[in-house]
């Protein structure tokens, strides 16, 4: 039996987790940026 | 600052580019003779729980010092470190049962080891609900009460597998195991990228938290001038 696709399936589901976590950081700062747009208007 | 953090980002790219090749290549890590490859899922499972226990620690002593000095510096600090090692704790539920599968023949069993971590884990995640709903003005105490609750679970962790029978292996640091220098030198290697990456993560979700604070002050100080304006004289409330 392969046990690559294993090893594949956790290196893969790592950096999934880490990408939608920075995402997540990204569109907070995004959203952050848009109210100091407003509160400076 | 503007300089350093982009040069960080790429230094701590290619250490974790570096740290993976490592961690897959025989050249790196050579290949484990009983499980085979996928025993390389170790480098990453083992450095993640150790970086979310490393941001616990650091969660614990924001928390500490900030229900001594009620500073808001530390009240940052934890609430980062917390979140953070949420994602790394995250990541080492989610690659244990991925190595257990081919090897155990199991996904999941209920043994202290694995138990404990996931108790550990819905203490944070319930950490940062708590950081997140509660609008109290009480919730940095009690998340700071609940921070130092969770650390110091953390220690139950590490020695759950020396005090009770259980089907995870011996830790390979701290007596019990053995590894082959090769191994415990990727190992390091990648706790090191983790690490760094970490603090990289740790670093940008600070300066958002300030920012986001900053801002919630400046709609509650406007606010207050707006309801100032409309209690001055010649302003007249409407209903509804």
């Amino acid at each position: 039996m392969t046990t690559n696709p294993y090893l594949f399936a956790a290196y893969a589901a790592t950096w999934i987790i880490h990408i939608v976590y920075l995402a997540t950081i990204a569109s907070r700062y995004a959203r952050v940026k848009r109210e100091i747009d407003e509160l400076k208007k | 600052m503007k300089i350093v953090f982009p040069i960080l980002v790429i230094l701590t790219g290619i250490l974790l580019g570096y740290a993976m090749y490592m961690a897959l290549s025989p050249n790196g890590a050579p290949t484990e003779q009983t499980m085979g490859n996928v025993q390389r899922i170790f480098y990453y499972h083992v450095p993640s729980a150790w970086t979310a226990f490393l941001l616990f620690f650091i969660n614990f002593g924001a928390s500490v010092y900030y229900l001594i000095k009620r500073c808001p510096t530390a009240d940052i600090v934890a609430l980062v470190s917390a979140e953070v090692g949420v994602v790394f704790l995250t990541v080492n539920l989610v690659t244990g049962p991925i190595w257990a599968r081919p090897v155990w023949g199991i996904w999941w069993t209920w043994d202290w080891r694995l138990t404990s971590t996931l108790i550990v884990w819905l203490i944070y995640v319930s950490y940062l609900m708590l950081r997140r709903f509660s609008a109290s003005s009480q919730t940095p105490i009690l998340a700071a009460a609940m921070g130092i609750f969770g650390a110091l679970c953390v220690p139950f962790v590490y020695f759950s597998i020396w005090f009770f029978r259980t089907q995870h292996p011996q830790p390979v640091m701290g007596g019990g195991g053995s590894i082959d220098p090769r191994m415990m030198h990727v190992l390091l290697l990648n706790w090191l990228a983790f690490s760094c990456f970490a603090f990289l993560v740790c670093w940008s979700r600070y300066h958002l938290e300030k920012l986001q604070r900053a801002v919630d002050e400046a709609h509650a100080m406007r606010s207050l001038m707006d309801e100032t304006k409309m209690d001055e004289p010649g302003h007249e409330r409407t209903a509804g």
